[in-house]
């Protein structure tokens, strides 16, 4: 049935598929969130390890999402798979380079002779919260921005700067977009903490955390908004291929796909609401909110830059080597094979989903942390 | 340009071989422990033994802790190929991406929900459920080397695939032929098999150190009768699949074969080196010996290679500059054939461009006839289509003696456990516990000849690394190993003196 889909359908359903990956681990980013509150919102030795092991039984979630990220756009989209991380090349390594010291820290942070102390793990873990994911919006944001390199005819990539993609860092959009994914994380990783987390002073000041970081990440996010409304675009001609700037085109996408417009709106009201809901109505239910609303949000912006005839990693040294979902895609067979692959999803959200409930039936306390299994904890 | 090339692909390849050997410490130790920590909880599960489960926490303490840094080493090996090796990102991501993609869908997710499970999980989930778990790490973990060792036999041995001219890149035809490759089946095999094996030397090497210092000498002894047991029967797994592994070689990559036991000259009846010092000197084409001295069993090549100790196998020279009685066509040959077909996809693509269908039809169909050799085109000299044979030759050979030396070690702790006498064989702690060491000599040493043997392809016979990397300038590359290198160094010495402090404070702490 699947290889009976055109190309076309094959890339917009896969790009529909990464956008759900991405979005989802910007929803797991929460654990990112919650690395960089340890300095802020924990106020004890003992605050500081709730926190962190209410993120250690959830942070391997989030590696392995950006790594399905990564995997999928490789087999989809291997142009710019190609193209993105040898081209900006030094983004994508600095972001490799905090999700290494993320990996190690949760285990190696309580555990005697660990040569660097638990300090420069918690720092390694603050990293990786906060400059990991402002590269990572960086990086995004050049879906919007553009970036400079050109494309030969065998596809191979030419960088036109030196800075290969740190350049992307220093463009306003770019870095609001950064912030706002880091404030955001903070807002959703204090939401988990309510959620998850037995120890009253600490929930009560996860709760005013909620709504401070919302109030940080405000600016950012009308940064981000008012660009997608004001900025220049760059269009596909569906007929030739030809890529050309367009007036508005983030807003007219908008405006030519209200489900789009629903997405982001629907997806930023939700994560409102998920904190006023934690940091003024009392509930412990935030983080749902807040991560559906996060997904939501996620799906807007990647589907703002993949659909409606729109180059999704455009080129500003070369509009004709931009990238869109149809030339950047594998081959049909590729798509179809990997769509038949992209059957299990459900199943391997379903047992996610499963584990999740189970382990976190019970809120995380003090008593855990010092008791028979002590040793384990991070 | 051409300088700044070579040496961005030299520091793209060095880079690749550091972060590979890292993570590699690593791997197979969470390969192998997985599945002995899930027999340690299951005896305990049944038994209700309250000191099988102190021993399966101490040992997923271990487990812990080098499962963290593996994961740390190996995020950047799957973004590598797009930072360092962009052009091969391109040219093969349509078949190369797939495994990657279903690895993460198939496995780490398997693994990274029921870890959590496995170390947190004692007091929140049932004690069946625990154990569930636990045994669904070890499967995760062993399924993710599934696909990632179905993409590297995929580059060792190309097929179910094609080349299109038009996206210039060669695209998957058939997902099943890439999946079931039978060189990816004999990588699979092997490498599970020996990972098992360096986990249980591991796990007999920790208790022979508690033995030697006679501290938890009953847990030490029941871990060391697990995991010999698992290691004896792991270690003949190693030897037939990798007597397997070397007839697949010998098969599809005769050149890596051929480097593997410093055979120049073809011949029949060719033995093998059991061992030898090779001429460092000596070079395809000229009259220098290849060993200063050796020692060779006659005609076991042969039968390794082809299941007849009579048969011929080519040397390095018939495979570089061609042997017409055997029908063997050199990469001196196959270069002309293969820039015949580089010059016809150029010319193809520029009368593309040009929107001239007659020229390129025309350029296609000679491409068409020489695409076979594409990437011998992209070689300056035929001798390039040789690896390193001196690498490639002791890698090999210590393998090979290591992996023999193993099975005994297994068997001698079997046999004293069993008459009870394991405590007091001080010599056969001692050599148990170097044996650990020795086991990751071996392991590393595999992918060596792999990798080493191969060389100069990144895709055996189409893409050469040169062409496969990523055009940027070198100083970016050679920057980033050295942060690599101090990076992981640092981590590495970091989980050492963890798991020096862990193993010092023991199972029964």
């Amino acid at each position: 049935m699947i290889g009976n889909l055109d190309h076309s359908i094959l890339q917009q359903l896969w790009w529909l598929i990464a956008s759900v990956v991405g979005s989802l681990f910007l929803f797991l980013t929460f654990v990112q969130g919650g690395q960089t509150l340890i300095f802020t919102t924990a106020s004890t030795e003992e605050e500081k390890s709730l926190i962190i092991n209410a993120m250690g039984r959830k942070w391997e979630l989030t590696f392995t999402t950006l790594v399905l990220f990564g995997g999928a756009l490789f087999a989809a989209f291997p142009l710019f798979y190609a193209t993105s991380f040898g081209g900006a090349y030094w983004v994508w390594m600095l972001i490799l380079f905090t999700f290494i010291v993320q990996a190690v820290s949760y285990e190696y942070r309580k555990k005697p002779d660990n040569v660097l102390g638990a300090r420069t793990y918690e720092i390694f873990m603050s990293i990786n919260g906060s400059v990991g994911l402002i590269l990572i919006g960086a990086a995004v944001g050049t879906f919007f921005t553009g970036s400079r390199f050109s494309l030969n005819l065998y596809n191979s990539v030419t960088w036109a700067t030196p800075y290969h993609g740190l350049e992307a860092a220093l463009n306003p959009f770019n870095l609001a977009l950064g912030l706002f994914l880091v404030f955001l994380a903070r807002i959703l990783g204090a939401m988990y903490i309510v959620n998850h987390v037995d120890h009253e002073n600490l929930v009560k000041r996860a709760r005013k955390a909620t709504w401070i970081n919302l109030l940080w990440a405000l600016p950012f996010l009308l940064t981000v908004l008012i660009g997608f409304a004001t900025m220049d675009g760059f269009a596909v001609d569906p007929a030739t291929g030809v890529v050309s700037l367009e007036k508005g085109k983030y807003l007219n996408n908008l405006l030519g796909m209200p489900v789009v417009l629903f997405l982001l709106l629907g997806g930023l009201g939700s994560v409102i609401y998920g904190v006023a809901a934690t940091g003024f109505l009392g509930k412990n239910s935030g983080i749902w909110f807040g991560g559906i609303g996060t997904v939501l949000v996620g799906l807007a912006i990647f589907s703002l830059a993949g659909y409606n005839n729109t180059a999704f990693y455009p080129s500003i040294t070369d509009l004709q080597s931009s990238l869109t979902i149809y030339n950047a895609s594998s081959s049909k067979y590729t798509l179809t094979v990997m769509s038949y692959v992209a059957l299990a999803v459900p199943f391997v959200l379903a047992y996610v989903a499963y584990v999740w409930k189970l382990m976190d039936a019970k809120k995380l306390s003090i008593a855990e942390l010092t008791g028979e299994d002590a040793d384990e904890m991070y | 340009m051409e300088d700044q090339l070579l040496t961005t692909v030299d520091w793209a390849r060095a880079q690749f071989a550091l972060t590979a050997m890292y993570h590699w410490i690593f791997v197979p130790l969470t390969l192998g422990l997985s599945f002995l920590i899930a027999f340690f909880e299951s005896i305990y599960v049944k038994t209700g033994n309250e000191e099988w489960k102190k021993l399966t926490k101490f040992w997923m303490t271990l487990f812990g802790i080098n499962f963290a840094i593996g994961v740390a080493t190996g995020i950047i090996l799957e973004f590598q190929f797009g930072t360092n090796w962009s052009n091969y990102s391109w040219m093969v991501g349509d078949i190369f991406g797939a495994p990657l993609a279903i690895e993460g869908i198939f496995a780490f997710f398997i693994e990274a929900t029921f870890f959590a499970v496995m170390f947190f999980g004692w007091h929140r989930v049932s004690k069946g459920f625990h154990l569930f778990s636990t045994w669904m790490v070890a499967v995760g973990s062993n399924l993710s080397a599934v696909w990632i060792l179905v993409a590297n036999g995929w580059m060792q041995f190309p097929i179910g695939m094609n080349f299109n001219p038009d996206t210039a890149r060669f695209e998957m035809q058939n997902f099943w032929e890439v999946a079931l490759s039978p060189v990816a089946v004999h990588k699979f095999t092997h490498t599970t098999s020996s990972s098992f094996l360096l986990a249980s030397l591991f796990v007999v090497g920790i208790s022979a150190l508690f033995l030697l210092q006679e501290r938890h000498q009953k847990m030490a002894k029941r871990s060391m009768v697990v995991a010999a047991v698992f290691g004896f029967i792991a270690s003949i797994f190693v030897a037939f699949t990798g007597d397997e592994a070397a007839f697949s070689v010998a098969q599809r990559q005769p050149m890596k074969l051929a480097a593997m036991e410093g055979l120049y000259v073809g011949q029949e009846k060719a033995p093998i080196i059991a061992m030898g010092i090779i001429n460092s000197s000596k070079k395809p084409g000229d009259d220098l010996p290849a060993f200063y001295q050796e020692v060779k069993i006659p005609g076991l090549l042969s039968l390794l290679a082809n299941r007849d100790p009579n048969s011929f196998v080519p040397g390095i020279n018939d495979l570089v500059f061609g042997n017409a009685e055997r029908n063997i066509v050199g990469a001196e040959q196959r270069m002309v054939t293969g820039k015949i077909a580089l010059a016809e996809l150029a010319r193809y693509k520029y009368a593309k461009d040009k929107g001239d269908d007659t020229e390129s039809a025309a350029a296609l169909s000679i491409f068409d006839q020489h695409k076979g050799d594409l990437g011998y085109g992209y070689l300056n000299n035929p001798a390039e289509a040789a690896p390193p044979v001196a690498t490639t030759f002791y890698s090999f050979h210590i393998m090979v003696v290591l992996g023999t030396l193993f099975p005994v070690i297994f068997l001698l702790v079997l046999y004293f456990a069993y008459k009870g006498t394991l405590e007091y064989q001080r010599w056969l702690n001692l050599a148990c516990f170097f044996s650990i060491f020795l086991g990751y000599v071996a392991s590393q040493a595999g992918w060596v000849v792999a990798e080493v043997g191969r060389q100069p392809w990144a895709i055996q016979g189409l893409l050469p690394v040169g062409v496969a990397t990523t055009n940027i300038a070198a100083s970016n590359v050679q920057t980033t190993f050295f942060m690599f290198l101090t990076l992981f160094t640092a981590l590495l010495i970091a989980e050492i003196r963890i798991m020096m402090k862990q193993i010092k404070i023991g199972p029964e702490a």
